[in-house]
Protein backbone atom coordinates (compact mmCIF):
# COMPACT_ATOMS: atom_id res chain seq x y z
CA UNK A 1 0.00 0.00 0.00
CA UNK A 2 1.15 3.53 -0.67
CA UNK A 3 1.12 6.10 2.13
CA UNK A 4 -1.98 7.63 0.59
CA UNK A 5 -3.75 4.29 0.52
CA UNK A 6 -2.84 3.76 4.17
CA UNK A 7 -4.32 7.15 5.10
CA UNK A 8 -7.51 6.17 3.23
CA UNK A 9 -7.59 2.77 4.93
CA UNK A 10 -7.33 4.40 8.37
CA UNK A 11 -10.15 6.80 7.53
CA UNK A 12 -12.23 3.87 6.33
CA UNK A 13 -11.60 2.09 9.65
CA UNK A 14 -12.53 5.19 11.65
CA UNK A 15 -15.76 5.50 9.67
CA UNK A 16 -16.72 2.00 10.84
CA UNK A 17 -15.68 2.58 14.46
CA UNK A 18 -17.18 6.05 14.77
CA UNK A 19 -19.91 6.42 12.14
CA UNK A 20 -21.12 9.55 13.96
CA UNK A 21 -17.92 11.48 13.16
CA UNK A 22 -17.62 13.74 10.12
CA UNK A 23 -14.38 12.73 8.40
CA UNK A 24 -14.50 15.03 5.37
CA UNK A 25 -12.11 17.63 6.76
CA UNK A 26 -9.64 15.53 8.73
CA UNK A 27 -6.14 16.99 8.36
CA UNK A 28 -3.48 14.35 7.95
CA UNK A 29 -0.75 16.15 9.90
CA UNK A 30 -2.88 16.96 12.98
CA UNK A 31 -3.44 14.38 15.76
CA UNK A 32 -6.74 12.54 15.23
CA UNK A 33 -7.68 13.12 18.86
CA UNK A 34 -7.54 16.90 18.32
CA UNK A 35 -10.02 16.70 15.46
CA UNK A 36 -12.30 13.84 16.41
CA UNK A 37 -13.94 12.49 19.55
CA UNK A 38 -11.85 9.32 19.88
CA UNK A 39 -11.04 7.68 23.22
CA UNK A 40 -8.64 4.90 24.16
CA UNK A 41 -11.29 2.27 23.37
CA UNK A 42 -11.55 3.68 19.85
CA UNK A 43 -7.77 3.59 19.38
CA UNK A 44 -7.73 -0.03 20.52
CA UNK A 45 -10.31 -0.63 17.79
CA UNK A 46 -8.14 0.94 15.11
CA UNK A 47 -5.43 -1.53 16.11
CA UNK A 48 -7.91 -4.42 16.18
CA UNK A 49 -9.32 -3.53 12.77
CA UNK A 50 -5.79 -3.35 11.31
CA UNK A 51 -5.19 -6.86 12.57
CA UNK A 52 -8.57 -8.10 11.32
CA UNK A 53 -8.28 -6.56 7.86
CA UNK A 54 -4.56 -6.67 7.07
CA UNK A 55 -3.06 -9.08 9.58
CA UNK A 56 -0.87 -6.28 10.96
CA UNK A 57 0.19 -6.39 14.61
CA UNK A 58 0.68 -3.13 16.47
CA UNK A 59 2.18 -3.69 19.93
CA UNK A 60 0.72 -1.57 22.73
CA UNK A 61 4.03 0.31 23.11
CA UNK A 62 3.58 1.62 19.54
CA UNK A 63 -0.01 2.92 19.87
CA UNK A 64 1.43 6.43 20.05
CA UNK A 65 2.64 6.06 16.45
CA UNK A 66 -1.01 6.12 15.32
CA UNK A 67 -1.62 9.69 16.48
CA UNK A 68 -2.22 11.31 13.09
CA UNK A 69 -2.94 10.01 9.58
CA UNK A 70 0.60 10.92 8.53
CA UNK A 71 2.22 9.18 11.49
CA UNK A 72 0.00 6.14 10.82
CA UNK A 73 1.20 6.05 7.22
CA UNK A 74 4.88 6.41 8.21
CA UNK A 75 4.62 3.74 10.90
CA UNK A 76 2.50 1.26 8.93
CA UNK A 77 4.16 1.63 5.50
CA UNK A 78 6.84 -1.04 6.09
CA UNK A 79 4.26 -3.40 7.63
CA UNK A 80 1.81 -2.91 4.74
CA UNK A 81 4.19 -2.65 1.80
CA UNK A 82 3.13 -6.02 0.36
CA UNK A 83 -0.60 -5.67 1.07
CA UNK B 1 -20.45 -32.75 15.74
CA UNK B 2 -20.17 -29.17 17.04
CA UNK B 3 -16.62 -28.21 18.00
CA UNK B 4 -15.66 -28.76 21.61
CA UNK B 5 -12.84 -26.21 21.82
CA UNK B 6 -13.35 -22.46 21.73
CA UNK B 7 -11.15 -19.41 22.05
CA UNK B 8 -13.57 -18.05 24.64
CA UNK B 9 -16.53 -19.55 26.49
CA UNK B 10 -18.86 -17.00 28.06
CA UNK B 11 -21.11 -18.05 30.92
CA UNK B 12 -24.48 -16.29 30.83
CA UNK B 13 -26.42 -14.60 28.03
CA UNK B 14 -27.18 -11.42 29.96
CA UNK B 15 -26.22 -7.97 28.75
CA UNK B 16 -22.55 -8.33 29.70
CA UNK B 17 -22.14 -11.82 28.24
CA UNK B 18 -23.82 -10.92 24.96
CA UNK B 19 -21.77 -7.71 24.65
CA UNK B 20 -18.52 -9.59 25.29
CA UNK B 21 -19.56 -12.18 22.69
CA UNK B 22 -20.15 -9.47 20.07
CA UNK B 23 -16.73 -7.90 20.65
CA UNK B 24 -14.88 -11.20 20.55
CA UNK B 25 -16.70 -12.77 17.61
CA UNK B 26 -16.41 -9.53 15.60
CA UNK B 27 -12.64 -9.78 16.00
CA UNK B 28 -12.68 -13.37 14.76
CA UNK B 29 -12.53 -15.18 18.08
CA UNK B 30 -14.30 -18.50 18.20
CA UNK B 31 -16.91 -17.78 20.88
CA UNK B 32 -19.65 -19.73 22.62
CA UNK B 33 -22.18 -18.28 25.09
CA UNK B 34 -23.76 -20.75 27.51
CA UNK B 35 -27.09 -19.86 29.11
CA UNK B 36 -28.97 -22.07 31.53
CA UNK B 37 -32.33 -20.32 31.15
CA UNK B 38 -34.45 -20.48 27.97
CA UNK B 39 -34.66 -16.66 27.82
CA UNK B 40 -31.65 -14.37 27.41
CA UNK B 41 -31.12 -11.17 29.38
CA UNK B 42 -30.16 -12.44 32.83
CA UNK B 43 -31.30 -9.93 35.45
CA UNK B 44 -32.91 -7.84 32.72
CA UNK B 45 -35.25 -10.24 31.04
CA UNK B 46 -38.88 -10.89 30.25
CA UNK B 47 -41.61 -13.46 30.66
CA UNK B 48 -45.23 -14.13 29.82
CA UNK B 49 -47.88 -14.95 32.39
CA UNK B 50 -51.67 -15.06 32.24
CA UNK B 51 -51.51 -14.02 28.59
CA UNK B 52 -49.57 -10.84 29.40
CA UNK B 53 -45.97 -9.82 28.74
CA UNK B 54 -43.76 -8.69 31.59
CA UNK B 55 -40.30 -7.16 31.86
CA UNK B 56 -37.98 -7.91 34.76
CA UNK B 57 -35.12 -5.67 35.75
CA UNK B 58 -35.48 -2.78 33.39
CA UNK B 59 -37.85 -0.08 34.62
CA UNK B 60 -36.05 2.40 32.47
CA UNK B 61 -32.68 2.35 30.85
CA UNK B 62 -30.34 4.81 32.54
CA UNK B 63 -27.52 6.64 30.72
CA UNK B 64 -29.86 7.97 28.05
CA UNK B 65 -28.43 10.80 25.96
CA UNK B 66 -30.00 12.29 22.83
CA UNK B 67 -28.60 11.06 19.49
CA UNK B 68 -25.43 12.92 18.57
CA UNK B 69 -24.16 13.40 22.15
CA UNK B 70 -20.42 12.84 22.21
CA UNK B 71 -18.46 10.66 24.61
CA UNK B 72 -21.34 9.32 26.75
CA UNK B 73 -21.33 5.63 27.83
CA UNK B 74 -24.32 4.86 25.58
CA UNK B 75 -22.35 6.17 22.59
CA UNK B 76 -19.27 4.19 23.67
CA UNK B 77 -21.17 0.91 23.71
CA UNK B 78 -22.76 1.64 20.35
CA UNK B 79 -19.34 2.26 18.80
CA UNK B 80 -17.77 -0.76 20.43
CA UNK B 81 -20.60 -3.07 19.34
CA UNK B 82 -20.92 -1.50 15.87
CA UNK B 83 -24.54 -0.62 16.62
CA UNK B 84 -26.45 2.60 16.09
CA UNK B 85 -28.18 4.25 19.07
CA UNK B 86 -31.38 4.16 16.97
CA UNK B 87 -31.23 0.35 17.04
CA UNK B 88 -32.43 0.44 20.65
CA UNK B 89 -35.38 2.72 19.76
CA UNK B 90 -35.09 4.52 23.09
CA UNK B 91 -37.89 6.87 24.09
CA UNK B 92 -37.07 9.46 26.79
CA UNK B 93 -38.95 9.72 30.07
CA UNK B 94 -41.50 12.41 30.81
CA UNK B 95 -40.45 13.34 34.35
CA UNK B 96 -39.52 11.54 37.55
CA UNK B 97 -39.57 12.42 41.24
CA UNK B 98 -37.77 11.78 44.50
CA UNK B 99 -40.42 12.09 47.21
CA UNK B 100 -39.68 12.35 50.92
CA UNK B 101 -42.11 13.55 53.60
CA UNK B 102 -43.12 17.10 52.69
CA UNK B 103 -40.64 17.53 49.86
CA UNK B 104 -40.35 16.51 46.21
CA UNK B 105 -37.36 16.86 43.89
CA UNK B 106 -38.26 16.44 40.24
CA UNK B 107 -35.85 15.45 37.49
CA UNK B 108 -36.00 14.82 33.78
CA UNK B 109 -33.35 14.25 31.13
CA UNK B 110 -32.12 17.85 31.37
CA UNK B 111 -29.57 17.96 34.20
CA UNK B 112 -29.88 21.76 34.61
CA UNK B 113 -33.54 21.29 35.57
CA UNK B 114 -32.50 18.99 38.44
CA UNK B 115 -29.82 21.41 39.63
CA UNK B 116 -32.45 24.17 39.77
CA UNK B 117 -34.82 21.88 41.71
CA UNK B 118 -32.11 21.19 44.29
CA UNK B 119 -31.22 24.89 44.59
CA UNK B 120 -34.86 25.90 44.94
CA UNK B 121 -35.58 23.41 47.73
CA UNK B 122 -32.18 23.61 49.43
CA UNK B 123 -31.03 27.21 48.85
CA UNK B 124 -28.44 26.99 51.65
CA UNK B 125 -26.76 24.05 49.88
CA UNK B 126 -26.48 25.82 46.52
CA UNK B 127 -22.70 26.32 46.30
CA UNK B 128 -21.94 23.11 48.13
CA UNK B 129 -24.09 21.16 45.67
CA UNK B 130 -22.41 22.80 42.69
CA UNK B 131 -19.00 21.84 44.11
CA UNK B 132 -20.18 18.24 44.56
CA UNK B 133 -21.42 18.17 40.96
CA UNK B 134 -18.04 19.43 39.74
CA UNK B 135 -16.25 16.72 41.75
CA UNK B 136 -18.59 14.08 40.27
CA UNK B 137 -18.11 15.30 36.73
CA UNK B 138 -14.33 15.25 37.06
CA UNK B 139 -14.20 11.77 38.61
CA UNK B 140 -12.95 9.02 36.28
CA UNK B 141 -15.29 6.14 37.05
CA UNK B 142 -13.73 3.97 34.36
CA UNK B 143 -10.43 3.74 36.27
CA UNK B 144 -10.30 0.03 37.10
CA UNK B 145 -7.55 0.53 39.70
CA UNK B 146 -9.40 3.14 41.81
CA UNK B 147 -9.49 2.42 45.56
CA UNK B 148 -12.98 2.05 47.11
CA UNK B 149 -14.09 5.06 49.18
CA UNK B 150 -17.20 5.72 51.30
CA UNK B 151 -19.76 7.64 49.26
CA UNK B 152 -21.57 8.91 52.35
CA UNK B 153 -18.32 10.27 53.77
CA UNK B 154 -17.36 12.09 50.58
CA UNK B 155 -20.83 13.46 49.84
CA UNK B 156 -21.09 14.64 53.48
CA UNK B 157 -17.83 16.53 53.06
CA UNK B 158 -19.61 18.66 50.44
CA UNK B 159 -23.23 18.79 51.63
CA UNK B 160 -24.39 19.59 55.16
CA UNK B 161 -28.14 18.94 54.92
CA UNK B 162 -28.81 15.27 55.79
CA UNK B 163 -32.19 15.38 54.01
CA UNK B 164 -30.63 16.39 50.69
CA UNK B 165 -27.94 13.73 51.13
CA UNK B 166 -30.59 11.04 51.69
CA UNK B 167 -32.68 12.31 48.77
CA UNK B 168 -29.67 11.98 46.46
CA UNK B 169 -28.69 8.55 47.73
CA UNK B 170 -32.25 7.14 47.60
CA UNK B 171 -32.70 6.70 43.83
CA UNK B 172 -29.01 5.96 43.23
CA UNK B 173 -28.95 3.21 45.84
CA UNK B 174 -32.26 1.65 44.83
CA UNK B 175 -31.17 1.60 41.17
CA UNK B 176 -27.69 0.26 41.65
CA UNK B 177 -26.09 -0.27 45.05
CA UNK B 178 -24.92 -3.65 46.27
CA UNK B 179 -23.87 -2.38 49.68
CA UNK B 180 -26.05 -1.86 52.75
CA UNK B 181 -26.31 1.68 54.21
CA UNK B 182 -23.31 3.17 52.40
CA UNK B 183 -22.40 3.25 48.71
CA UNK B 184 -18.91 3.15 47.26
CA UNK B 185 -18.13 6.62 45.89
CA UNK B 186 -17.21 5.36 42.41
CA UNK B 187 -20.59 3.59 42.20
CA UNK B 188 -22.31 6.73 43.45
CA UNK B 189 -20.65 8.69 40.65
CA UNK B 190 -21.60 6.11 38.01
CA UNK B 191 -25.23 6.15 39.14
CA UNK B 192 -25.37 9.95 39.59
CA UNK B 193 -24.14 10.49 36.05
CA UNK B 194 -26.33 7.79 34.56
CA UNK B 195 -29.58 8.99 36.18
CA UNK B 196 -29.20 12.74 36.79
CA UNK B 197 -26.54 14.00 34.34
CA UNK B 198 -27.74 11.70 31.57
CA UNK B 199 -31.24 10.33 31.91
CA UNK B 200 -33.91 7.71 31.60
CA UNK B 201 -35.46 6.17 28.51
CA UNK B 202 -37.13 2.97 27.44
CA UNK B 203 -37.80 1.18 24.18
CA UNK B 204 -41.54 0.99 23.53
CA UNK B 205 -41.21 -2.80 23.33
CA UNK B 206 -39.33 -2.93 26.64
CA UNK B 207 -36.23 -4.94 27.41
CA UNK B 208 -36.95 -7.44 24.61
CA UNK B 209 -35.86 -4.84 22.12
CA UNK B 210 -32.43 -4.47 23.71
CA UNK B 211 -31.89 -8.20 24.10
CA UNK B 212 -32.98 -8.85 20.51
CA UNK B 213 -30.60 -6.22 19.15
CA UNK B 214 -27.70 -7.80 21.04
CA UNK B 215 -28.62 -11.37 20.08
CA UNK B 216 -29.02 -10.47 16.42
CA UNK B 217 -25.59 -8.85 16.47
CA UNK B 218 -23.98 -11.88 18.12
CA UNK B 219 -25.36 -14.03 15.28
CA UNK B 220 -24.34 -11.53 12.62
CA UNK B 221 -20.69 -11.54 13.72
CA UNK B 222 -20.55 -15.30 14.02
CA UNK B 223 -20.83 -15.94 17.77
CA UNK B 224 -22.66 -19.03 19.01
CA UNK B 225 -25.22 -19.08 21.82
CA UNK B 226 -26.56 -22.24 23.44
CA UNK B 227 -29.73 -21.76 25.48
CA UNK B 228 -30.91 -24.16 28.20
CA UNK B 229 -27.32 -25.12 28.56
CA UNK B 230 -26.03 -24.57 32.08
CA UNK B 231 -22.48 -25.01 33.35
CA UNK B 232 -22.18 -27.66 36.03
CA UNK B 233 -18.49 -27.35 36.86
CA UNK B 234 -15.23 -25.73 35.89
CA UNK B 235 -12.41 -28.28 36.17
CA UNK B 236 -9.21 -26.70 37.39
CA UNK B 237 -5.64 -27.90 36.96
CA UNK B 238 -2.39 -26.02 37.44
CA UNK B 239 -4.01 -22.63 38.10
CA UNK B 240 -6.17 -22.77 34.96
CA UNK B 241 -9.63 -23.87 33.99
CA UNK B 242 -8.91 -26.99 31.93
CA UNK B 243 -12.46 -27.87 30.96
CA UNK B 244 -16.08 -26.82 31.27
CA UNK B 245 -18.60 -29.47 32.22
CA UNK B 246 -22.20 -28.82 31.22
CA UNK B 247 -25.40 -29.83 33.01
CA UNK B 248 -26.00 -32.37 30.24
CA UNK B 249 -22.68 -34.10 30.88
CA UNK B 250 -20.87 -32.71 27.83
CA UNK B 251 -17.34 -31.36 28.25
CA UNK B 252 -15.96 -28.34 26.40
CA UNK B 253 -12.62 -26.57 26.51
CA UNK B 254 -11.60 -22.95 25.96
CA UNK B 255 -8.49 -20.79 26.17
CA UNK B 256 -10.37 -18.20 28.21
CA UNK B 257 -13.55 -18.32 30.30
CA UNK B 258 -15.52 -15.13 30.90
CA UNK B 259 -18.27 -15.58 33.47
CA UNK B 260 -21.20 -13.31 34.21
CA UNK B 261 -22.64 -15.73 36.77
CA UNK B 262 -21.31 -13.65 39.67
CA UNK B 263 -17.91 -13.87 41.42
CA UNK B 264 -18.83 -16.22 44.25
CA UNK B 265 -21.22 -18.14 42.00
CA UNK B 266 -18.42 -18.66 39.46
CA UNK B 267 -15.84 -19.75 42.04
CA UNK B 268 -18.36 -22.26 43.38
CA UNK B 269 -18.33 -23.90 39.95
CA UNK B 270 -14.55 -24.43 40.23
CA UNK B 271 -13.48 -27.77 41.69
CA UNK B 272 -10.17 -26.59 43.15
CA UNK B 273 -11.14 -25.58 46.64
CA UNK B 274 -13.72 -24.73 49.19
CA UNK B 275 -15.66 -21.86 47.68
CA UNK B 276 -18.28 -22.06 50.42
CA UNK B 277 -16.06 -19.90 52.62
CA UNK B 278 -16.52 -17.14 50.02
CA UNK B 279 -20.30 -17.13 50.49
CA UNK B 280 -20.21 -14.17 52.94
CA UNK B 281 -18.79 -12.01 50.12
CA UNK B 282 -22.00 -12.39 48.11
CA UNK B 283 -24.41 -9.46 47.96
CA UNK B 284 -27.58 -9.55 50.03
CA UNK B 285 -29.76 -6.79 48.64
CA UNK B 286 -32.81 -8.00 46.83
CA UNK B 287 -36.28 -6.79 46.06
CA UNK B 288 -39.89 -7.77 45.62
CA UNK B 289 -41.72 -6.39 42.64
CA UNK B 290 -45.44 -6.14 41.99
CA UNK B 291 -46.38 -5.69 38.35
CA UNK B 292 -50.01 -4.93 37.59
CA UNK B 293 -51.62 -4.75 34.18
CA UNK B 294 -54.18 -1.92 34.16
CA UNK B 295 -57.22 -1.29 31.95
CA UNK B 296 -56.21 2.39 31.61
CA UNK B 297 -52.89 4.23 31.62
CA UNK B 298 -51.99 6.04 34.85
CA UNK B 299 -52.07 9.26 32.83
CA UNK B 300 -55.86 9.05 32.59
CA UNK B 301 -55.95 8.98 36.40
CA UNK B 302 -53.87 12.15 36.46
CA UNK B 303 -50.44 10.59 37.07
CA UNK B 304 -47.91 11.39 34.34
CA UNK B 305 -44.74 10.87 36.35
CA UNK B 306 -42.45 8.22 34.89
CA UNK B 307 -40.76 7.01 38.06
CA UNK B 308 -41.30 7.91 41.71
CA UNK B 309 -38.55 7.07 44.20
CA UNK B 310 -40.28 7.40 47.54
CA UNK B 311 -39.39 7.34 51.20
CA UNK B 312 -42.06 7.71 53.88
CA UNK B 313 -39.85 8.32 56.92
CA UNK B 314 -37.45 11.04 57.92
CA UNK B 315 -34.37 8.88 57.32
CA UNK B 316 -33.79 6.63 54.35
CA UNK B 317 -32.90 3.03 55.20
CA UNK B 318 -31.12 1.00 52.56
CA UNK B 319 -30.49 -2.40 54.14
CA UNK B 320 -31.84 -5.93 54.17
CA UNK B 321 -35.19 -5.61 55.94
CA UNK B 322 -35.84 -7.61 59.12
CA UNK B 323 -39.34 -8.30 57.83
CA UNK B 324 -40.05 -9.94 54.46
CA UNK B 325 -40.44 -6.52 52.81
CA UNK B 326 -39.55 -2.95 53.72
CA UNK B 327 -42.36 -0.90 52.15
CA UNK B 328 -41.18 2.36 53.75
CA UNK B 329 -39.23 3.17 50.61
CA UNK B 330 -39.30 1.97 47.04
CA UNK B 331 -39.90 2.72 43.39
CA UNK B 332 -43.12 3.19 41.45
CA UNK B 333 -42.60 2.94 37.72
CA UNK B 334 -45.23 3.69 35.08
CA UNK B 335 -43.89 2.35 31.77
CA UNK B 336 -46.73 4.21 29.98
CA UNK B 337 -45.22 7.55 30.99
CA UNK B 338 -42.46 7.80 28.41
CA UNK B 339 -42.76 10.12 25.42
CA UNK B 340 -43.90 7.47 22.89
CA UNK B 341 -45.49 8.38 19.59
CA UNK B 342 -48.33 5.96 20.33
CA UNK B 343 -49.57 4.47 23.62
CA UNK B 344 -48.45 1.08 24.94
CA UNK B 345 -50.71 -1.83 23.99
CA UNK B 346 -51.16 -2.66 27.71
CA UNK B 347 -50.92 -0.25 30.61
CA UNK B 348 -48.71 -1.24 33.49
CA UNK B 349 -47.63 -0.12 36.96
CA UNK B 350 -44.60 -1.59 38.74
CA UNK B 351 -43.78 -1.27 42.43
CA UNK B 352 -40.46 -2.36 43.88
CA UNK B 353 -39.36 -2.58 47.53
CA UNK B 354 -36.38 -3.99 49.43
CA UNK B 355 -36.95 -7.56 50.55
CA UNK B 356 -35.37 -10.26 52.68
CA UNK B 357 -34.11 -13.25 50.69
CA UNK B 358 -33.74 -15.62 53.63
CA UNK B 359 -37.28 -14.90 54.78
CA UNK B 360 -38.85 -15.52 51.38
CA UNK B 361 -36.73 -18.51 50.47
CA UNK B 362 -37.41 -20.51 53.62
CA UNK B 363 -41.22 -20.20 53.49
CA UNK B 364 -43.10 -23.39 52.59
CA UNK B 365 -45.12 -23.03 49.39
CA UNK B 366 -48.53 -22.35 51.01
CA UNK B 367 -47.09 -19.73 53.36
CA UNK B 368 -45.12 -18.22 50.50
CA UNK B 369 -48.33 -17.59 48.57
CA UNK B 370 -50.03 -16.33 51.74
CA UNK B 371 -47.15 -13.92 52.38
CA UNK B 372 -47.54 -12.44 48.90
CA UNK B 373 -51.29 -11.99 49.54
CA UNK B 374 -50.49 -10.29 52.84
CA UNK B 375 -47.82 -7.93 51.49
CA UNK B 376 -49.66 -6.80 48.38
CA UNK B 377 -52.12 -4.51 50.25
CA UNK B 378 -49.38 -3.36 52.62
CA UNK B 379 -47.26 -2.18 49.71
CA UNK B 380 -50.32 -0.62 48.03
CA UNK B 381 -51.02 1.34 51.20
CA UNK B 382 -47.59 3.01 51.06
CA UNK B 383 -47.58 3.52 47.32
CA UNK B 384 -51.02 5.15 47.30
CA UNK B 385 -49.55 8.11 49.19
CA UNK B 386 -47.76 8.97 45.94
CA UNK B 387 -50.03 7.90 43.07
CA UNK B 388 -53.80 8.04 42.45
CA UNK B 389 -55.75 4.95 43.51
CA UNK B 390 -55.45 2.57 40.56
CA UNK B 391 -56.73 -0.57 42.26
CA UNK B 392 -60.10 -0.64 40.44
CA UNK B 393 -58.19 -0.71 37.16
CA UNK B 394 -56.09 -3.79 37.87
CA UNK B 395 -56.77 -6.65 35.45
CA UNK B 396 -53.85 -8.90 36.37
CA UNK B 397 -51.06 -8.85 38.94
CA UNK B 398 -47.79 -10.71 39.24
CA UNK B 399 -45.64 -10.54 42.37
CA UNK B 400 -42.06 -11.75 42.31
CA UNK B 401 -39.69 -12.10 45.22
CA UNK B 402 -35.95 -12.60 45.89
CA UNK B 403 -36.63 -16.33 45.65
CA UNK B 404 -37.95 -15.89 42.09
CA UNK B 405 -34.84 -13.88 41.18
CA UNK B 406 -32.49 -16.55 42.57
CA UNK B 407 -34.38 -19.30 40.76
CA UNK B 408 -34.19 -17.66 37.33
CA UNK B 409 -30.78 -15.97 37.47
CA UNK B 410 -28.77 -18.19 39.81
CA UNK B 411 -27.53 -15.11 41.68
CA UNK B 412 -26.99 -15.93 45.36
CA UNK B 413 -29.51 -14.32 47.73
CA UNK B 414 -31.37 -13.01 44.66
CA UNK B 415 -28.87 -10.13 44.90
CA UNK B 416 -29.73 -7.94 41.96
CA UNK B 417 -26.65 -5.71 42.19
CA UNK B 418 -24.14 -8.41 43.02
CA UNK B 419 -21.56 -8.20 45.76
CA UNK B 420 -20.51 -5.04 47.62
CA UNK B 421 -16.78 -5.32 46.94
CA UNK B 422 -16.54 -5.22 43.17
CA UNK B 423 -13.71 -6.98 41.31
CA UNK B 424 -13.09 -4.18 38.87
CA UNK B 425 -10.23 -5.86 37.04
CA UNK B 426 -12.38 -8.97 36.52
CA UNK B 427 -9.48 -11.20 37.61
CA UNK B 428 -9.86 -14.37 39.65
CA UNK B 429 -7.26 -16.70 41.20
CA UNK B 430 -7.18 -18.63 37.91
CA UNK B 431 -5.17 -17.20 35.03
CA UNK B 432 -7.76 -17.85 32.30
CA UNK B 433 -10.97 -17.22 34.25
CA UNK B 434 -12.41 -13.70 34.41
CA UNK B 435 -15.70 -12.25 35.53
CA UNK B 436 -17.90 -9.65 33.88
CA UNK B 437 -21.28 -8.11 34.71
CA UNK B 438 -22.61 -7.19 38.14
CA UNK B 439 -19.66 -8.23 40.28
CA UNK B 440 -17.12 -6.59 38.00
CA UNK B 441 -18.66 -3.27 38.83
CA UNK B 442 -20.62 -1.54 36.08
CA UNK B 443 -24.35 -1.78 36.73
CA UNK B 444 -27.54 -1.24 34.79
CA UNK B 445 -28.06 -2.18 31.17
CA UNK B 446 -25.52 0.21 29.73
CA UNK B 447 -23.13 -0.54 32.60
CA UNK B 448 -23.39 -4.31 32.23
CA UNK B 449 -22.86 -3.99 28.50
CA UNK B 450 -19.80 -1.82 29.10
CA UNK B 451 -18.55 -4.40 31.59
CA UNK B 452 -18.70 -7.19 28.99
CA UNK B 453 -16.97 -4.96 26.46
CA UNK B 454 -14.16 -3.85 28.77
CA UNK B 455 -13.44 -7.33 30.09
CA UNK B 456 -13.36 -8.75 26.54
CA UNK B 457 -11.01 -5.95 25.51
CA UNK B 458 -8.74 -6.19 28.56
CA UNK B 459 -8.43 -9.94 28.96
CA UNK B 460 -8.74 -11.26 25.42
CA UNK B 461 -8.36 -8.70 22.65
CA UNK B 462 -5.50 -6.65 24.13
CA UNK B 463 -3.39 -9.74 24.72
Amino acid sequence: MTNDQIRQAILQIISVIAPDEDLTHVKSDVPLRDQLELDSMDFLDIVMELRKRYGVEVPEADYGQLASLDSCAAYLAPKLKDK
Amino acid sequence: MPPTHYDVIIIGAGMSGLAAAIRLAYFDKHVLVLERHYAAGGLNSFYALGGYQFDVGLHAMTNYVPPGTRGAPLMKICRQLRLKPEDFALVPQYQSEIRFPGITLRFNNDFEFFIQEVIEHFPAQKDKFRRLVRCIQEYDELDLEAKPMSGRQIVSSFLTDPLLIDMLFCPLMIYGNAEERDMEFGQFVVMFKSIFCEGLARPREGVRRIINVLRRKVREVGGAVRMRCGVKALHVEGGRVRSVELDNGETLTADTILSSAGYVETLRLCDDGDAEQLAPLAGRLSFVEIISILDAPMGTLGHNTTIVFYNTEKDFHYEVPKDLVDPRSGVICCPDNFLYDKPLPKSVIRMTCLANFDGWSTLPEAEYMAAKAEWLPRIHREVLQFVPDFRDHIVFTDFFTPRTIKYWTGHLNGAVYGMPNKRKTGRTHLENLFICGNDQGFLGIVGATLSGISMANLHVLKK
